[in-house]
């Protein structure tokens, strides 16, 4: 009840009146109830000691997994190699041949190259796929049979999904012979194996569903009531669309670019397979080093892919924050 | 007095499958009264509002505002604005940016839209959090930018999902008067939908009870507080008894009850409740027929004739004080 209101609403014979205002009101105004988790229980042990512990099994695991390979490929990649030794030492040689070489600039582009153009594929088809999950499926029911049909592909193996391209897309392959008995094409399209074409299709099969999941989260966190009040102003379906639903899913579209973009940076199986090894990418160039035993020069690539792939995960960060979102 | 910039609902019905929303109501609001739809949840207010406003297709019959049937078109070309119940502000745009949204959707130019939506905002009185994000502002304040936001349209009929539904007592009272000046300035239609019968009758020019997808009872707030036509709307609207008697339901309301001596009155009881309120205090009484009912009594008439619980007393009440009820 308001306060200062003249009368109190009376209902006499009413007694099962199951919402009066009155009540409602109440409920309203009763103060959250808080639960507080007593620090007492963690016994003698300061806040301190007790924050320590529960962060080490996590921390150990860090350092025994991540931290502790990063920094043995860093210092590898400082040592010696000839062709039948490695040798420790602390020399710049592996960096001086890296930088010195015009073969690793090109494949540095190339790798960009495909992590651009797979990035802009995954994102118009996982937006799109995000956008009629979220805003068209009505039911929720829907949503989950539909987004389980998205998983499906990863039932298999990536190398599977992969390896199942070729027939299709071989020189006698499905597409081929369709297009052919269709009389579209009168001898086979030689592009569409082993080549660019074939390695971003690739990609884009193998990462759009990682590029639909965490839009389709961001999209599902929008209140719908904003696209009502959008269409209320007067915004047709585009323009809510670029003026609302796309800013409110920034968070989520640059979490999927991420993954797809380090995914497709440290690639290097997919490359090869889908290129007929006729690409090359840095995962590659890796790849052949650890082949050949050079694992110095290995080390020394995979520290500058890792500072390379840092480096624009920072400059993402930097057009969007995504701390909201994790 | 009907005015060509009158809101007319007409037949209109909302179904979802089998369930009825709305059941065929009629009525005319007419251009600029302050009109409250006033039901319990599920009783249909709310899906009627969202129809006047275009967010919730119509099944059957139509929405005529200013001599058009309005109920086919887009939200933005009905005349009509709303605003919603969690206020529904764009998380990512600045307040003057929100009120200049519809502005901006309508390609006016940049001056232009900051001209009119500080212009919005001197009139709800936020024009010093221009610059600020929604999150960094509190509840009513949200809520006065969801109305310069709707304003800014100059809508013939303003739609208010429970507004104030979300705002804690004390606010909730300064923004129902703000809410009542702004519509005598602007001089348009307010329909309001809420579930407090005090704020309805602080409020409305005209209430519109609601119950079961149906208009229960409509009228000038004073006339459905002095004259409930049905048992429903005496007990939601509150302060009055609905008694049975051998000539039928009739209610009365409570402060219309006087507690005098058993013999001669028209109902006997027994007092099992007494209730201090400050200005008043409110007897309950069980009556013949497993009723109960409610007296409220001034402070002073109470403290001049003090009454323990169990005494045995008459309610007694003017013959015109009671209004019978149809069934």
């Amino acid at each position: 009840m308001t306060p200062g209101a003249p009368a109190i609403p009376f209902r006499a014979g009413a007694p099962s009146s199951n919402e009066t205002p009155a009540m409602t009101d109440q409920a309203i105004a009763k103060p959250a109830v808080r639960t507080r988790v007593s620090a007492s229980r963690l016994g003698a042990l300061s806040h301190h000691a007790a924050g320590w512990l529960l962060a080490a099994p996590l921390a150990l695991v860090l350092a025994v997994f991540l931290v502790l390979p990063i920094v043995m490929i860093v210092i590898v990649s400082f040592w010696g190699a000839t062709e039948f030794s490695i040798y420790p030492d602390f020399q710049w040689d592996n960096y001086r041949f890296l930088f010195g070489s015009d073969v690793t600039y090109r494949v540095f582009l190339n790798t960009f190259k495909y992590a651009a153009i797979t990035w802009a594929f995954t994102l118009l088809i996982g937006f799109t796929v995000a956008y009629f999950l979220a805003f068209h499926v009505r039911t929720l029911g829907w949503q989950v049979a539909l987004f389980l049909l998205c998983t499906i592909p990863f039932w298999t193996s990536n190398i599977i999904r992969m390896i199942s391209w070729i027939p299709f897309l071989g020189r006698n392959g499905l597409a081929n012979s369709t297009l052919i008995s269709w009389g579209v094409i009168d001898e086979p399209l030689e592009w569409l194996l082993f080549s660019d074409f074939s390695v971003i299709l690739a990609f884009v099969h193998l990462y759009t569903l990682f590029m639909v999941v965490p839009i389709f989260n961001t999209m599902m966190r929008i209140d719908r009531s904003l696209i009502e009040a959008a269409s209320d102003a007067g915004a047709s379906g585009w323009q809510t669309l670029w003026h609302v639903v796309i800013p409110l899913t920034k968070p989520g579209i640059m979490i999927g670019t991420i993954f797809v973009v380090t995914l497709v940076m440290g690639d290097f199986i997919t490359v090869r397979f889908m290129s007929g090894s006729q690409s090359a990418n840095v995962g590659r160039l890796i790849s052949n080093d650890i082949g050949l035993l050079q694992y110095p020069s290995a080390s020394a690539t995979a520290v500058i892919l890792l500072i390379t792939v840092l480096m624009v995960i920072g400059i993402l960060l930097r057009f969007v924050d995504i701390r909201k979102e994790l | 007095m009907r005015s060509d910039l009158d809101l007319e609902l007409v037949n209109l019905t909302k179904r979802y499958g089998d369930a009825v929303a709305v059941d065929a109501i009629n009525h005319l609001f007419n251009h600029g009264v302050y009109a409250c739809l006033l039901g319990p949840s599920g009783c249909g207010k709310s899906s009627t509002l969202r129809m006047i406003a275009g967010h919730e297709p119509v099944t059957d019959g139509s929405v005529v505002l200013g001599g058009r049937d309005i109920s086919g078109m887009p939200p933005a070309r009905r005349g009509t604005a709303m605003m919603f119940q969690s206020y529904a502000l764009f998380p990512h745009l600045t307040v003057t940016e929100n009120v200049a949204f519809s502005l901006r959707m309508k390609r006016v130019d940049a001056d232009t839209r900051r001209r009119r939506a500080l212009e919005m905002l001197d009139l709800v009185h936020m024009t010093q959090f221009a610059d600020r994000l929604p999150a960094q502002l509190s509840g009513g304040q949200q809520q006065r930018v969801a109305l310069a936001r709707a304003l800014i349209t100059e809508p013939q009929v303003l739609l208010l999902d429970e507004p104030l539904s979300a705002l804690d007592p004390f606010l909730r009272v300064r923004m129902r008067g703000e809410l009542k000046r702004l519509q005598r300035e602007l001089d348009i239609t307010f329909i309001h939908v809420t579930h407090g019968q005090d704020e309805a009758l602080a409020l409305a020019d005209e209430i519109v009870v609601m119950n079961a997808a149906r208009i229960e009872q409509a009228g000038p707030a004073r006339a459905v507080f002095d004259a409930p036509a049905t048992a429903f709307v005496a007990r939601f609207i509150g302060a009055h008894n609905v008694i049975a008697l051998p000539e039928g339901k009739v209610a009365v309301r409570s402060d219309e009850l006087k507690i005098t001596g058993p013999e001669g009155a028209r109902l006997q009881g027994r007092i099992t409740g007494v209730e201090y309120q400050g200005t008043h205090v409110a007897l309950t009484a069980a009556v013949a027929g497993d009723q109960e009912v409610t007296a409220l009594l001034t402070d002073k008439d109470f403290f001049g004739a003090p009454r323990d619980m169990g005494e045995a007393v008459g309610l007694d009440w003017d013959g015109r004080a009671a209004h019978a009820l149809r069934s």
